[in-house]
């Protein structure tokens, strides 16, 4: 039998306020193409690269994140190569010193190696109308910061490739050092995949190239192992290519050989100098670093929130970041994590909003477990509220205003029981006969009769104390 | 006009001489010497620009080169202004930004009449890559001017402009200036901004100005060093150099380069004797040391600067500004066409050399040993150094040739940087100085001498070239017969 043998390469764009090497503002998601460029995006003749510390800052912490060696020389190459969507026709790229090595994620209890990361400068971006026989180039995004991550060849499925990813992404979020959102382009992803038989040499391994969401990643890694496992078993060999994903088809496809390799000829970029990362800096660096994932996950456990729920929540930058502010409005943690992840969730996704465009807030669904925690409400009751608090309505609120506000007055709910239980002979000879279920015909009544309002414990206790009591 | 820059500027600012008419006189001599190909554009807001200077002088402000008409080579950027570096393909490039050393220039007063004529890309030593046509020596018009920076230095010994600034990479500036008999200065490395100076090799280029008087020399030099954050490479420093021009050398140790003595003209040989004698007379203590790393300069600075060059130059490809190649509709063969019919022979021929050198399988063979001998041209020079504060040496081993001579044979071409790359190669301030003349066919040829110092030492350079000129009553510095 064939075992996978899988390693990554990611891009992540860096939120950075400008471009990797000049003061061109970085901030161009969504705007008009070629309208975020400076003489340094365009390749003009005469323009020189310098670079951003903020990317610097953002690829060290990155670094750290994943226990990387940051310390010491690093230094930027020239990645050459003709292609019109590199106004220099070189990409300022590093080679032998990249800003991190080293280092290593756990995924599911396995230690996931990684080689390095390095910080690159990116390319525009080319149009191809469809019909056209012109394309079309825009280079706002030519020049933007980028961290390309290489992981050695420890990752063994396709499912371990996606979850990988996932923490990945959680890291880069929750430091602020990218949005990673692959549908903006701003986490991609490579894969490299081959086949062997435990304890023989590794195979030849197929590259997968431009992959821009994680299930492409899995899906592709799972058609490559299907491919590569069917020329192996069919006694053929697997070649060294290059492939792209095709999405309509969900099939990969050779896009180059291994003889049209481009020769990249990569040199020091002269117009750098070596960039010197000391202890001082890596420490600044350090101390400013947000709460990573997996502290966020030990600190939540000891919150009181259930282990599957803090993986969870940790992981999920928006989630968190909700669940942290409402933890402060002094609501149990753990209830909040139960709407959260429950009723929250699912009114979001049946509407397709993301959290961080809901209307709900922290302090409202904070408000809305405080409610029936203190007994004001009934849980059925802020169900029944959630559609308007997600609409942004302060729950505390909508109960002042309609009088929602739980019947806890005994001698109320008393009067409730004396009249049900008078008008009601016989099921009170029922239940006094031993038949205990039928008290719960009683407790609707008294219910309706308190309009849906009284505490439920309590009725049902003042219902059994009557019963009792007339016997 | 003849006047120097000091001059000039300090009767504007006397309000004797108004910067409207001192663009007018260069105008006019610019056009009068038009023959001589030293100019490839006129910059089209040269008045304003002076305008601009009287409006500046008139609310009080001492600007350093008030008014002073100068010109930059075609490779500096000037907004609103042709930069063709004497390419085809950038022909009709304007600029939309102004480069840091010519912005300081500006800064200063001066006001930028004109672009100068150019080897094509840098690349070259006679001014005849140009795609502009050769610039011409002013005192043969025969003859080459030398180059990459030709025509910045015809501007000045033709007497269009008392100031210009060029580029050097390997010994653009300083050889041009000892063939047409002016000053060339090439700072240290990182002393003056590159931003806006069009890259041939980025770890060797520095711009630097050409001069009649050693005085010009340091006006012009103070106007355009310090530091640059649009440049990485640039130095957090400047020195002050016309606090140097009356620094006295008495004592210091000048050291003539024992390897750069053989070989040369006989002109070449009389200018390097007399100016021993001169420093003699000046009470420096002269010797002689051998460097012997000298022979591996050349091929070490072509397997270092065109490697460097492959990849400058391969942002020249049509697809966002430049010439295109007219009628080819694919990506790749129209970038191929538009290349291939816009680049001339001599940067085609570098391009291919340093792709090569650059190519898996010979890097380490070429570039990354280029890069050696590039540490050890460094080490020898520091070698030297410990014992000699200035050393000497030609600028040139001979005066200029004739216009074609050399152009079949690149080897012979590339020859004539023998004794300057050495100066890129390691970074250290190199100067030329007008030295003597060398009577050929009956004409007279200036001739040069370089003085080089420790990297950071550049005004020591502006003291020798100073007291060298106060020795012999400024000689060397006359007007070419036009």
């Amino acid at each position: 039998m064939f075992r996978a043998v899988i390693g990554l390469e990611v891009h992540l764009q860096l939120s950075t306020r400008t471009k990797m090497f000049s003061r061109c503002r970085a901030d161009y998601f969504g705007e008009e193409p070629n309208t975020f460029t400076d003489p340094l995006t365009l390749g003009l003749p005469g323009t020189l690269p310098t670079i951003n510390r903020e990317a610097v800052e953002l690829a060290l912490m990155f670094g750290l994140a994943l226990g990387c060696d940051v310390e010491g020389f690093t230094q930027f190459h020239r990645k050459n190569y003709f292609y019109p969507d590199a106004p220099k026709n070189y990409q300022i790229s590093q080679y032998d010193r990249p800003i991190a090595r080293d280092g290593h994620l756990m995924v599911g209890g396995r230690r996931i190696g990684i080689r390095r990361a390095h910080l690159e400068d990116d390319a525009g971006k080319l149009i191809h109308p469809t019909y056209a026989d012109y394309s079309l180039l825009d280079l706002n995004r030519a020049g933007m910061p980028l961290i390309e991550m290489v992981t050695e060849p420890d990752l063994g499925t396709p499912e371990e490739a996606r979850e990988f990813l996932h923490l990945v992404r959680a890291i880069a979020q929750a430091l602020g050092v990218s949005d990673a959102n692959p549908e903006e382009g701003k986490m991609r992803c490579d894969v490299n995949v081959s086949l062997h038989r435990p304890g023989e040499p590794f195979g030849t391994k197929v590259e997968v190239k431009n992959l821009n969401s994680f299930k492409s990643v899995q899906r592709s890694l799972e058609y490559e192992i299907a491919r590569q496992t069917r020329v192996l078993e069919d006694g053929g060999r697997v070649t060294q290519d290059t492939m792209g994903w095709d999405e309509g088809g969900q099939r990969t496809f050779v896009m180059r050989t291994k003889e049209e390799e481009s020769d990249y000829r990569y040199f020091p970029e002269p117009d750098l100098p070596p960039l010197v990362i000391t202890p001082e800096w890596v420490e600044r660096v350090r101390a400013a670093m947000p709460e990573l994932p997996a502290a966020k996950e030990r600190r939540l456990a000891l919150a009181g929130l259930r282990e599957a729920d803090a993986f969870t929540v940790a992981y999920d930058v928006e989630l968190s970041r909700f669940l942290d502010e409402a933890m402060t409005h002094g609501a149990d943690a753990q209830k909040l994590a139960n709407w959260l992840l429950g009723d929250v969730t699912g009114w979001l996704s049946e509407r397709g909003t993301p959290l961080e465009r809901s209307r709900l807030t922290p302090a409202h669904l904070a408000a809305l477990v405080r409610l029936v925690d203190g007994a004001a409400i009934t849980g059925k009751m802020a169900k029944d509220l959630l559609p308007e608090v997600m609409e942004g309505a302060d729950p505390e609120v909508l109960v002042r205003e309609r009088g929602l506000a739980v019947v806890t007055d005994t001698a109320e709910i008393e009067a409730a029981v004396a009249r049900v239980v008078e008008a009601n002979p016989a099921v009170v000879a029922n239940i006094r006969a031993g038949n205990a279920k039928a008290v719960n015909a009683l407790f609707g009544q008294v219910m309706r009769e308190l309009g849906g309002k009284a505490k439920p414990e309590l009725v049902r206790d003042l219902l059994g104390a009557r019963v009792a009591v007339d016997g | 006009m003849f006047e120097s820059a000091t001059t000039l500027s300090a009767a504007v600012l006397r309000g004797e001489r108004r910067p409207t008419d001192l663009v007018e006189e260069a105008l006019s001599a610019a056009e009068a010497r038009a023959h001589l190909g030293a100019l490839i554009s006129l910059v089209p807001d040269a008045r304003e620009q002076a305008a601009r200077v009287e409006a500046r002088l008139a609310a009080g402000e001492t600007p350093l080169l008030a008014g002073v008409p100068v010109v930059v080579k075609d490779n500096l950027n000037l907004r609103g202004s042709r930069t063709t570096c004497g390419s085809r393909i950038l022909s009709s490039y304007v600029s939309p930004y102004t480069a840091t050393v010519v912005r300081r220039l500006q800064d200063a007063g001066a006001v930028i009449v004109a672009k100068g004529n150019m080897d094509e890309f840098a690349m070259g030593s006679s001014n005849e890559t140009s795609a502009f046509g050769p610039a011409r020596n002013p005192w043969d018009v025969s003859r080459v001017p030398g180059g990459s920076s030709g025509g910045s230095a015809v501007a000045v010994a033709a007497g269009v402009v008392p100031l210009s600034l060029g580029s050097d990479t390997g010994g653009s500036i300083r050889q041009p200036a000892a063939m047409t008999g002016v000053y060339g200065f090439k700072p240290t490395y990182g002393r003056v901004s590159r931003y806006g100076l069009v890259a041939y090799a980025s770890s060797l280029d520095q711009v630097g100005p050409f001069a009649r008087t050693a005085s010009d020399l340091a006006l012009s030099l103070d106007a355009i060093v310090g530091p640059d954050d649009l440049d990485a490479t640039s130095l957090d420093t400047a020195p002050r150099f016309r606090e140097a021009l009356a620094r006295d050398v008495r004592g210091l140790r000048f050291a003539f380069v024992r390897e750069a003595l053989a070989g040369n003209t006989s002109g070449v040989d009389a200018a390097m004797a007399r100016t021993r004698e001169v420093l003699e007379g000046l009470g420096a203590t002269v010797t002689e040391v051998s460097l012997p790393t000298l022979e591996y300069g050349v091929a070490a600075y072509y397997l270092v600067a065109t490697p460097e060059a492959s990849s400058n130059l391969a942002r020249y490809d049509g697809m966002v500004y430049g010439s295109r190649a007219a009628g080819v509709r694919e990506v790749n063969a129209s970038m191929s066409a538009t290349r291939g019919e816009g680049f001339g022979t001599e940067v085609k021929r570098r391009v291919l050399m340093g792709t090569y050198a650059l190519s898996s399988g010979y890097y380490d063979a070429y570039y990354s040993k280029a890069m050696k001998v590039r540490r050890l041209v460094a080490d020898d020079l520091a070698r030297a150094f410990a014992d000699a504060d200035v050393l000497v040496t030609p600028t040139s081993p001979f005066p200029a040739f004739r216009i074609g001579e050399r152009m079949d044979d690149p080897v012979a071409m590339y020859a004539a940087d023998v004794d300057t790359v050495i100066a890129n190669l390691a970074g250290i301030p190199a100067v030329s100085v007008p030295a003597g003349f060398e009577t050929l066919d009956g004409r007279e040829l200036p001739v040069g001498v370089q003085f080089l110092a420790p990297a950071l030492a550049d005004e020591l350079l502006v003291s020798v070239a100073a007291a060298f000129e106060a020795a012999t009553s400024g000689a060397f510095l006359r007007e070419p017969p036009l």
